[in-house]
């Protein structure tokens, strides 16, 4: 069977990773390639770039972040931000990235992934959903969480699977930043009726976690920063505890 | 000198990338009048198995594939290209290895596509896989995959059911993984092709 995988996901502004970073033998914590690098050799199997600029650089900004990693790197990566229309994502796929990611752009014009997918295959496609429960309802969220959709999480999945997702990166901003787990049941619920492969993101803070999420829900892996970024579970000892649970990882 | 076949289908940058790291040499071809020039040949291909075929023929390189006598390695929907057919847009392939590409269906209760990585077994003895363990992970993504079969499948993934990981024809052979991004076992691989 195929192995459950680990991700580590960076934020990327102007070309260089925001948040810090602090392993030891780096000699540059802002390089994003160099860092992907690291976490390639530790054994990361994906990684996922989420470009934050703001400004009207980026496209070219991007483009040389992704030629850079694909250059150096020999795992497959994600990237995503400020991805609005078809030939954002041509150009991205030109330079080496193996997928990409879109939120709102998916949810402001659904027919984006209809266009995506028959372009460049469904594998490309990864749909991030950041999701968060208000009034005893799971709701879509963009920007971060700062504005609340009317959409309802899961039909919103439903919705694009059908329309060539494939694959569901779901953020649970209830659980993100508390390093208390991530969200078990919600991830549950969804997996369960997906049938393309889905990323658990939010709220991991140890081992454990991880663990969890793969033997509770099932999920086909999972994304986490600051605890990879910080050192705080180092890749290549969260696979050999997750070996031990009889999870499958390619270590 | 390695010739990537280059119809128009899909990303090779990763491809070349791979090929760089390694210091093996490249050049792209467009026709078959320049193939003599070459001594090994790569077929790379994302997408829609029968898109990249109809590329392929328009390329005017489809027919003079066939009747290479040089290593040429087919990649992911590169090595679909080389089966009989393909039940993607139920499509007639190049029919260089005498199997099928077909889809992972439902009642095989597994999510599709067949994204990440996966152990691959040797089913029988290839130089393709010098100095790669046994069960070593490669990545995968895809939805249709070739049919295991006893003569031609080299190696063999599991994934609902056992199918061809890597196959090989005489001097034809085709991986579905990616070794391009398949960390050192995928650069590995690519070196024992470009030494074959």
């Amino acid at each position: 069977m195929v192995s459950k995988r680990i991700i580590p996901c960076l934020d990327v502004k102007d070309g260089r990773t925001v948040k810090g970073v602090n392993f030891v033998n780096l000699r540059d914590a802002g390089d994003p390639v160099e860092l992907a690098w690291q976490y390639s050799r530790q054994g990361a199997d994906e990684l996922v770039f989420l470009d934050i600029t703001a400004t009207n650089e980026r496209r070219k900004t991007m483009v040389e972040l992704v030629k850079s990693v694909a250059r150096q790197v020999n795992i497959p990566f994600t990237i995503g931000g400020g991805i609005n229309e078809l030939s954002d994502a041509d150009v991205l796929l030109n330079s080496g990235a193996d997928k990409i990611s879109i939120n709102s752009a998916a949810v402001r014009n659904p027919d984006l992934i209809n266009e995506l997918a028959a372009a460049f295959g469904k594998q490309f496609v990864v749909i991030a959903i950041d999701t968060k429960y208000v009034n005893g309802k799971n709701l879509v969220h963009l920007n971060g969480g700062r504005i609340t959709t009317e959409l309802e999480t899961e039909q919103w999945i439903k919705e694009v699977e059908d329309r060539g997702a494939g694959e569901i990166l779901l953020t649970s901003m209830d659980h993100d930043g508390t390093k208390a787990g991530f969200d078990t049941n919600l991830l549950k619920k969804i997996n369960q009726t997906l049938s393309i492969p889905l990323i658990a993101s939010g709220g991991a803070g140890c081992m454990q976690h991880f663990a969890d999420i793969f033997l509770e829900a099932n999920v086909d892996a999972a994304l986490a920063a600051s605890v990879f970024h910080y050192g705080e579970i180092l890749i290549p000892d969260l696979k050999r505890e997750l070996r031990k649970q009889n999870i499958e990882v390619r270590l | 000198m390695i010739g990537i076949i280059n119809y128009g289908a899909g990303n090779i940058f990763s491809l070349t990338a791979a090929l760089d790291r390694q210091h093996i040499s490249y050049e792209m071809v467009a026709s078959s009048a320049d193939f003599d020039k070459y001594d090994h040949f790569i077929i790379p291909g994302v997408g829609h198995a029968g898109a990249a075929m109809q590329k392929l023929e328009e390329s005017g390189m489809a027919d003079a594939i066939k009747g290479i006598d040089k290593p040429v390695l087919g990649i992911c929907v590169g090595m679909q290209l080389m089966t009989e057919f393909s039940e993607e847009g139920n499509s007639d392939l190049l029919g260089i290895t005498p199997v099928k590409t077909l889809l992972f269906t439902s009642d095989l209760k597994v999510k599709v596509p067949h994204m990440g990585w996966n152990r691959v077994y040797s089913q029988s003895e290839n130089s393709l896989f010098n100095g790669i363990q046994d069960g070593s992970y490669f990545y995968f993504v895809h939805s249709y995959f070739i049919e295991f079969n006893s003569t031609f499948t080299v190696a063999f993934a599991d994934y609902g059911l056992k199918f061809s990981a890597a196959f090989s024809k005489n001097n034809f052979y085709g991986v579905q993984f990616h070794p391009e991004k398949s960390g050192e076992a995928g650069e590995q691989l690519l070196k024992n092709f470009s030494e074959l």
